[in-house]
């Protein structure tokens, strides 16, 4: 039995059980390592990717409940040419360790797709469920205001 | 040579135990270069150990573990500045673990010198001192020291280069080298001729390296500017390879449950797990069992569905316990004396003050969890593990699979977190141990959170008990008792895998380390003393970022606080005059944080101040915190940061590092606990073990200082202060002194 998924545009199959968290069949299953494993249970925010643009915590969601194209931060630039976050994310120099910024950046790619002008209240709340140890906040806030001025301008 | 060997002696005998066993090898070896780990091959020439030229470009090589700090930044523009190459053009690498690699820096910090006042004698008898790191192959990412080992060092390595690569242009020229310039990796000749780095690598690599001299800091290109991070784009893109992101063909996936109160089984049963579908194999660890997997998610749940009943722990089984054991050992001499300025034990004229403060055992909870993944064959062993000390990963692997160390390979990739953690080489020989089991499989080990957790080398917990007198506003003395276990002394002792016996736990010696924070710091007081109590606890602790100075800096400055109010002064201004005759570079960063957040201006009702000193790591600096009383809660509303490095390389940098180490502080004073309960950890995961998110981090603002005479650490610095500084401004806004960490359990925060 396998499941059918599309993965940054590839149409995959997953040999593993429908249980599986897409967060395994991703990381171990197709060699997508750029979706991070923090915690297992949906409370820090590193698996976060993308289901029909929707950030979604990848290690709670079983590959089997996938209904939607999925996203990782491998399918986030096009190509070579980087996203407007990635960009702003490079620009503002945020990552340290840079562990947690895969989903960082897909949290606020998908803050971005809903919210073109973020406040920073918005930005807090939409960002609170990702932890970072390095404390990057502050420029991950300044990155967001930066991509989201970027889109606006197109 | 007489002479010479005399000096060595003494300098063997300052710097204690760390080094005992190196005096037989004499001096010479000290100055003999290292050899270079790195072969030349086809298409691949190594200049020396920290330049390669190849076909594509230019690689440096940095043996500094980068866990976020920037280090292999910093440490590639150090050679960058020399060797003329464009940024834009090198690679960064780790490299092997080699004798090449040491950390230089590392011993001459514990010689016994009022760190602050540093002269050039003592500072060269401290370059001196790190030698012996160079006999015991030490390459350690930690102490804040990259920077201190690298400044001289790596600006020496590019330049030799660049010289060897002129000569051996010079010689197809026809040109004496001194006619020579070098730009962005070409050798250019007067008349425009231009041979590249890669044209005339080959000769270079035959040609001796002559005397250079380094190039003035007026002339610098690179350093002391914000260069863009060379793992950036990789980290941004999910290109970086962490550890855990480690593929190898026909690779199988691991998790461990070891004993979470670090001593043995009784018995296990395995049957439940063994049902599963998708499981390899169970494997009986000795302390623990291993679960070999399709995939990382069957082998963590079957790792739990195992039943398996524990032997006790040997240290007390709860909080309580752990707290008396530590309590307990003020009762016994002090092991170690800071400093003893005046007679602090005498009866002083003035108001006495009399406080006990605590603080818990902390977490390192990394972003990335610990693992490692291995491949054993019959006669090597190759460790992929992204670590602080590749050459303890290499002989502790060796030893556990019974290998000399020259067969074991270590990759050493960059770390989703360090924080001190990844020094052990733990993860790295439970990796080992599970692939010796399956010869020509890879093994990836990965944690699940909750072994991260329950399997750490805590913050150690620690107690202080202060006295102090102040009289006519004046500081009159201050007299300091810590009482913690040691982790210089139990890092040494105890192995790479627990169990850890009471015999191994009962350790002698001193540790100033551990008195970090208080001992050391810049301040005229007429009766200074600080004295630690060394608990020997087998409870596993560790280095955590600032290690000492984590919980030292919260104790003394905190206490300095109560000082200053006792004694009707400003807090920020009394602090000033204690360090004005001691320390001017400390004194210039009170005031500057004091101007940067306007600190005599009034604050509106609920809004309040408070500032926070610690000089560590060779770095002196002051945070002012802002708190604000929202609807009953309190919020961290902005935090100044005002830091003298000496010379600051890449001032972006250390401006992350700064606020980024003070969002470490502050995380672990609102909420930062381990508890324990039947000897296990009771925390698990990030819902009971959290840190500050988004939503309640400060805005900051940095200012960088250059007035110290010597170039400061940069990774820890921004720890110490947070702690106090937040205490402190919390006693402003309600008049309520919490001397006990976490923080949380005193007020209510956003």
């Amino acid at each position: 039995m396998t499941v059918k998924l599309v993965v940054n545009g590839d149409a995959l199959e997953s040999a593993s059980a429908p249980d599986t968290p897409l967060l395994w069949v991703l990381r171990d299953e197709f060699g997508l390592t750029g979706t991070k494993f923090g915690c297992g249970v949906a409370v820090c925010g590193a698996c976060t990717v993308h289901v029909d643009g929707e950030a979604m915590r990848s290690c709670q969601l079983p590959v089997g409940d996938v209904d939607g194209a999925v996203t990782t931060i491998e399918g986030l630039s096009d190509g070579e040419t980087l996203s407007a976050v990635q960009t702003a994310w490079v620009a503002h120099q945020v990552a340290q360790c840079g562990y947690c910024q895969a989903g960082q950046q897909m949290q606020a790619a998908s803050l971005l797709s809903d919210n073109p002008q973020p406040t920073d209240a918005d930005i807090s709340a939409a960002m609170n469920g990702n932890l970072c140890r390095c404390g990057t906040y502050p420029r991950i806030r300044a990155a967001i205001h930066t991509a989201a001025a970027a889109l606006r301008e197109g | 040579m007489g002479r010479v060997a005399k000096i060595a002696r003494r300098t063997f005998l300052v710097g204690s135990a760390a080094v005992a066993g190196g005096v037989a090898f004499g001096v010479y070896k000290f100055v003999e270069p290292a050899p270079n780990p790195l072969n030349s091959s086809e298409g691949r020439i190594s200049l020396n150990a920290f330049v390669i030229i190849t076909e594509d470009g230019v690689t440096l090589v940095s043996p500094k573990a980068e866990m976020g700090q920037g280090v292999h930044t910093t440490w590639a523009a150090l050679i960058a500045e020399e060797l003329d190459v464009d940024w834009k053009d090198i690679t960064v690498i780790h490299g092997p673990p080699a004798k090449a690699y040491y950390n230089s820096a590392l011993f001459g910090m514990a010689l016994p010198f009022k760190d602050y006042k540093v002269n050039d004698f003592q500072q060269a008898m401290r370059e001196f001192a790190g030698n012996g790191a160079k006999l015991l192959s030490l390459q350690m990412t930690g102490g804040s020291t990259s920077m201190r080992d690298g400044f001289e060092r790596m600006r020496l390595a590019g330049a030799t280069a660049r010289e060897v690569l002129k000569r051996a242009a010079g010689k197809r020229l026809g040109l004496a080298p001194d006619a020579l310039e070098t730009r962005d990796g070409q050798v250019i000749a007067p008349d425009g001729r231009t041979l590249s780095y890669q044209d005339v690598a080959v000769e270079a690599a035959d040609i001796n390296p002559p005397s250079v001299e380094l190039r003035d800091p007026s002339t610098w290109r690179y350093l002391g500017t914000s260069l863009p991070r060379v793992d950036m784009e990789d980290k941004i893109t999910g290109k970086a390879m962490y550890s855990i992101d480690v593929v190898l063909e026909g690779m199988k996936f691991a998790s461990v449950r070891m004993s979470p109160r670090r001593q043995g089984m009784r018995r296990f049963d395995a049957s439940a797990a063994k049902a599963m579908s998708g499981i390899d194999g169970v494997i009986d660890m000795g302390e623990g069992i291993a679960v070999i997997a399709d995939n990382t998610w069957i082998a963590m749940q079957a790792v739990e569905a195992v039943d398996i009943d524990w032997e006790p722990s040997l240290y007390p089984d709860t909080t309580a316990g752990l707290m008396q054991e530590i309590e307990a050992a003020f009762d016994a001499a002090p092991n170690t004396v800071g400093r003893d300025d005046g007679t602090a034990d005498a009866d002083h004229p003035g108001q006495e003050l009399l406080a006990e403060y605590s603080v818990p055992y902390l977490a390192h909870a990394t972003m990335e969890p610990m693992n490692a993944t291995a491949l054993f064959t019959d006669d090597a062993l190759s460790i992929w593990c992204g670590n602080q000390s590749p050459t303890s990963i290499q002989s502790a692997c060796a030893q556990e699979v019974g290998f000399e160390p020259e067969q074991v390979t270590v990759t050493t990739t960059v770390m989703g977190g360090g924080f001190g953690r990844r020094g052990e080489a733990d993860v790295a020989v439970l990796a080992a141990r599970i692939a010796k089991k399956r010869p020509g499989v890879p093994i990836k080990l990965t944690w699940s959170r909750e072994e991260d957790m329950r399997r750490d080398f805590y913050r150690p917990a620690a107690m202080a008990r202060m006295r102090g007198v102040v009289n006519a506003g004046q500081p009159v003395a201050v007299d300091v008792s810590f009482a913690a276990s040691s982790v210089i002394l139990q890092s040494r002792a105890r192995p790479a895998l627990t169990p850890f016996t009471v015999e191994q736990a009962a350790l002698s010696g001193s540790d100033p380390e551990g008195l970090s924070g208080a001992h050391d710091q810049p301040y005229q007081i007429p009766n200074y003393r600080v004295r630690g109590h060394i608990v020997p606890s087998t409870l596993p602790i560790g280095y955590w970022r600032a290690v000492g100075a984590s919980f030292g800096g919260f104790f003394f400055d905190s206490f300095i606080d109560e000082m200053a109010h006792a004694a009707g002064r400003d807090p920020l201004a009394f602090r000033i005059d204690m360090a004005r005759e001691e320390h001017a570079p400390s004194v210039r960063v009170l005031e500057a944080v004091g101007e940067m957040s306007n600190w005599s201006a009034a604050r509106s009702a609920g809004r309040a101040l408070g500032v926070g000193f610690t000089y560590s790591f060779g770095s002196p600096v002051a945070q002012v915190v802002e708190v604000v009383e929202e609807d009953g809660a309190i919020r961290i509303a902005k935090v100044w940061i005002a830091a003298d490095v000496g010379i600051a390389l890449d001032p972006g940098n250390i401006e992350a590092q700064l606020t980024g180490g003070c969002l470490f502080g502050l995380s672990a004073a609102v909420m930062g606990e381990v508890t324990f309960r039947d000897g296990e950890a009771e925390q698990s995961n990030f819902y009971d073990y959290d840190a500050l998110r988004m939503g309640a981090a400060p805005a900051f603002d940095v200012q960088i200082l250059e007035n110290a005479p010597y170039i400061g650490g940069v990774g820890e610095i921004g720890t110490p202060p947070a702690a106090p500084a937040l205490g402190n401004a919390l006693f402003a806004l309600s008049g309520k002194r919490a001397r006990t960490l976490p923080f949380n359990q005193s007020f209510s925060f956003v």
